[in-house]
């Protein structure tokens, strides 16, 4: 995958202009035309336009990736790019964001967009009693400024050097101020497709609209119909007979009728979703440093990668970072199963073998039990006997994630490394899942700090290649794999020769970015 | 006098059901609040999520005034809806419960109806050539043949179907989502797969009744009679033993009417048929009680009604039950 350096567009803001025209050359054979339909799981009968409950592909796929439209949006090379603001700009400190708005842009009822639409949009998340997701990057804004008609400047609490990226965040979509109730309730974006029926949990047909800033960059159907198929083997089976023209989620113990049938291909990323153990590193045995590090080569990644995800993805080192971030630390020496080494760990820490709970539930992923399975009968040969204690998959994110001492989890990963690690690793964060302390990790906590502000690119790269190493080396997670996105697209549909690896299927953007042969 | 005495019957009976299911949901581990924020539950949110919608009141004080709405023809509002309406921070314009169920409830009686309409006639039909040609060939392989469908799992029945319909022989869509807006030749065609399955997985008990039910009667002296006064076989099934077997026939057909409303789940989620068994088990995954409420409500009653019915219809077909002396 090319890279084109982010950092310099970031600061300088020209990303729209320069990279629009960088992806032009793979669309010139894209035309308008055709009905896109597509089968997603991750849909709820309990789905709305609010961007604030989406956590799930269909509504990602339905409001960022077609109705609505962010601030910012990552390209499918990763890079960076204006959606509905053009370029953007930061003070020395990285504290002072200035964002110029697309002008003459018009929400789908006519309203013409401009800065108070953003303003609205963001205060959303923080109002009184929001239970919004994106609350916590919201929140470190301390004040919002209408600077003009399309100039919104905000000024963070500390230096972000990331925030432009924090803005395309799918939960932070822009709707029409005043009328978000209406906006919500009907689904009134800037997007390129206009909602036109949205059953929750069942289906959303929008069609395009005939004027769009993004003419000739993207959007090229004329309608989409996003049609909820939760179940693994009712999706293939829509794909097989010809009922939609892609599916996400694959089931891989089936893929070979896929491949066998002639009409369709196989579309795999490789990404940043990644399976993890997290262990609870203010509970003993876990507190000791060489326990973990025990624990980290008793397990044999490949045979993980192997069985559970039939070769459908990569061995992991346990940072959570990945190829669709910025600063993956590729090179960094692989851990291996090595049952003397975790042996001389265990005696380094004082014991000669020892017994743990594994709590584990297939809630975390399609497999977890098993892969359970597996890291007891590969630990047992370092003198670790894992007890596997089935927890029910009903609550397990309430009463086992974050509260079990030793467990089994995922991430979808993040865009920035600086997202990642304040998300699930920071010191006192909600999710810090493995209560990762000041005490136990002082260098990596100051390194966060210190790189979130930093603007110099080379600088950046350094301390996030060295945090990566830390959390390899010392931290409280084991992360044997990191899973491919595997989907199916007919040969009808055309897609891009870069595809995004941040979220699944093109990164939820499949509306615009591919189009009819 | 019988139906109004049935009727209260139902009301308590839906009422205990009411209790049994509140007090079911409650039990499960987790709550609405948990559920609809899964991994991203932060303490803050969940506590905020209760208290706007009123979960952290007793279980018992929520049962109440549950009741007491839905005895006014309340449902009240589901518990993603009210979040989202506290999220809103206001807006009248919110789903209820009702109007969540009514267009899903009608897809599950529109499957009902259709698979009805296919598999009544052609198990009542069944059973009576097979109570014709019983010990014959043709008996057997119905027997067996219906017998080893009903014992199959529906999603099995689903898969072989759509593998023989759908896939080797693109005659019909494996994919049922209906939605509004359909013509009903659209609509048919999409339905009539699952209709299908589920014709293969109630027609075994049906049959089963139709033929045991006249072959018990073949015995009576009238049918002798019958016989004796030259009669042809198919004459004497027809006119004299199956009036006389429609009650228990009846009977087994309102049950598994009954079935066809309530236990379709599995096949709702193998053709994505956008039922009301979908929305009744994302609704026990989110804890959402006002619409598990409602939708066990509208099973029960649908129980209640159809053997209702059936009570009724057999009275109906029996005079010495309808003129009773």
């Amino acid at each position: 995958m090319t890279r084109i350096s982010r950092r310099g567009l970031l600061t300088t803001g020209a990303a729209a202009g320069v990279l629009a025209a960088s992806g032009l050359p793979l669309r010139a054979q894209a035309s308008r035309g055709g009905r896109l339909r597509v089968g997603l799981n991750g849909a709820n009968s309990s789905d709305s336009w609010d961007s604030r409950t989406h956590s799930d592909l269909f509504m990602i796929a339905s409001a960022q990736g077609a109705v609505f439209d962010s601030l910012t949006e990552v390209a499918a090379d990763g890079s960076l790019r204006g959606e509905l603001a053009t370029d953007w700009d930061a003070s020395a400190d990285a504290k002072t964001w200035t964002f110029n708005l697309r002008k003459g842009v018009t929400f789908h009822n006519g309203k013409a967009f401009g800065a108070d639409d953003v303003i609205a949009s963001l205060k959303m998340h923080t109002e009184e009693g929001s239970k919004s997701a994106a609350q916590p990057i919201v929140e470190t804004i301390v004040e919002m400024k209408k600077t003009g008609e399309h100039q919104v400047q905000m000024v963070l609490e500390n230096g972000n050097a990331d925030f432009p990226y924090l803005m395309s965040d799918y939960h932070l979509l822009i709707y029409p101020a005043g009328q978000i109730d209406e906006a919500i309730q009907k689904g009134i974006g800037t997007g390129l497709y206009r909602a036109q029926s949205f059953e929750p949990g069942v289906r959303m047909v929008a069609t395009r609209v005939d004027d769009h800033y993004k003419d000739g960059n993207a959007g090229w159907f004329d309608e989409i119909e996003y049609i909820a198929i939760n179940d693994n083997t009712a999706r293939m089976n829509a794909m097989l007979t010809g009922q939609v023209d892609a599916i996400n989620r694959i089931d891989l113990k089936t893929e070979q009728l896929l491949r066998a049938n002639p009409q369709l291909r196989i579309q795999e990323v490789s990404c940043n979703q990644h399976y993890t153990f997290p262990m609870l590193t203010n509970v003993a045995p876990f507190d000791d440093v060489n326990v973990r590090r025990a624990l980290k080569h008793a397990v044999n990644r490949q045979e993980m990668v192997d069985k559970i995800l039939l070769g459908h993805g990569r061995v992991g080192n346990d940072s959570p970072i990945g190829p669709a971030n910025q600063f993956f630390f590729e090179n960094m020496e692989q851990t291996t199963y090595d049952p003397d080494k975790a042996r001389f760990y265990l005696k380094e820490a004082g014991h000669d073998s020892l017994d743990i709970d594994l709590s584990a539930s297939n809630a975390a992923f399609e497999g977890a039990v098993d892969a359970a399975q597996l890291y007891q009968a590969s630990a047992k040969a370092a003198g670790i006997n894992i007890n596997i204690i089935q927890e029910p998959a009903d609550g397990y994110w309430s009463n086992v994630w974050l509260k079990k001492p030793f467990c089994i989890s995922y991430w979808s990963g993040r865009a920035t490394e600086d997202w990642m690690f304040s998300n699930a690793y920071e010191a006192g964060a909600p999710w810090n899942a493995t209560q990762w302390d000041r005490d136990d990790s002082e260098r990596f906590q100051d390194l966060l700090l210190e790189a979130r502000a930093e603007l110099d690119t080379d600088r950046r790269r350094e301390m996030y290649y060295e945090m990566q190493q830390i959390l390899n080396d010392d931290g409280g997670v084991v992360i044997p794999m990191f899973a491919n996105y595997v989907e199916a697209i007919s040969n009808k549909v055309a897609t891009p020769g870069v595809i995004g690896n941040l979220w699944q299927m093109d990164n939820a953007r499949m509306a615009e970015r591919w189009w009819m042969n | 006098m019988i139906i109004a005495q049935r009727l209260a019957l139902g009301v308590l009976t839906l009422i205990v059901v009411s209790m049994v299911i509140f007090g079911a949901v409650s039990m499960l581990p987790g709550d609405f609040a948990e559920a609809i924020l899964g991994q991203g539950a932060t303490p803050q949110a969940v506590a905020a999520i209760r208290r706007d919608l009123g979960l952290d009141e007793p279980a018992i004080l929520r049962y109440f005034s549950w009741l007491g709405d839905t005895l006014r023809g309340d449902l009240g509002v589901s518990y993603a809806q009210m979040n989202f309406q506290s999220n809103m921070g206001g807006g009248d314009n919110l789903r209820t419960v009702a109007s969540q169920i009514a267009p899903r409830f009608a897809n599950t009686m529109f499957l009902a109806g259709v698979t009805a309409c296919i598999a009544v006639p052609f198990a009542v039909g069944l059973g009576i050539l097979a109570a014709l040609f019983r010990n014959s060939a043709f008996d057997k392989a119905a027997n067996v043949s219906t017998l080893s469908s009903i014992s199959s799992p529906e999603f099995f029945l689903a898969y072989i179907l759509i593998l023989f319909l759908a896939v080797l022989n693109p005659v019909l869509p494996s994919l049922s989502n209906i939605y509004e807006g359909m013509t009903l030749s659209e609509r048919l065609e999409k339905t009539l797969l699952p209709a299908l399955t589920l014709t293969l997985v109630v027609t075994a008990h049906m049959m089963r009744m139709t033929r045991a039910a006249i072959i018990n009667l073949l015995a009576s002296p009238y049918i002798e009679m019958a016989r004796l006064k030259g009669v042809s076989p198919m004459r004497v099934i027809v006119r004299h033993a199956l009036p006389n077997a429609l009650a228990p026939i009846i009977n087994v057909v309102a049950l598994n009417l009954a079935y066809l409303i309530t236990g379709v789940v599995v096949v709702e989620v193998v053709f994505v048929y956008p039922g009301i068994g979908q929305l009744f088990v994302d609704s026990v995954k989110n804890r959402d009680i006002p619409v598990v409420q409602a939708c066990c409500l509208i099973f029960a009653a649908a129980y209640i009604l159809l053997n209702l019915t059936a009570d009724i219809l057999s009275i109906l077909s029996n005079p010495r039950l309808r003129h009773p002396k």
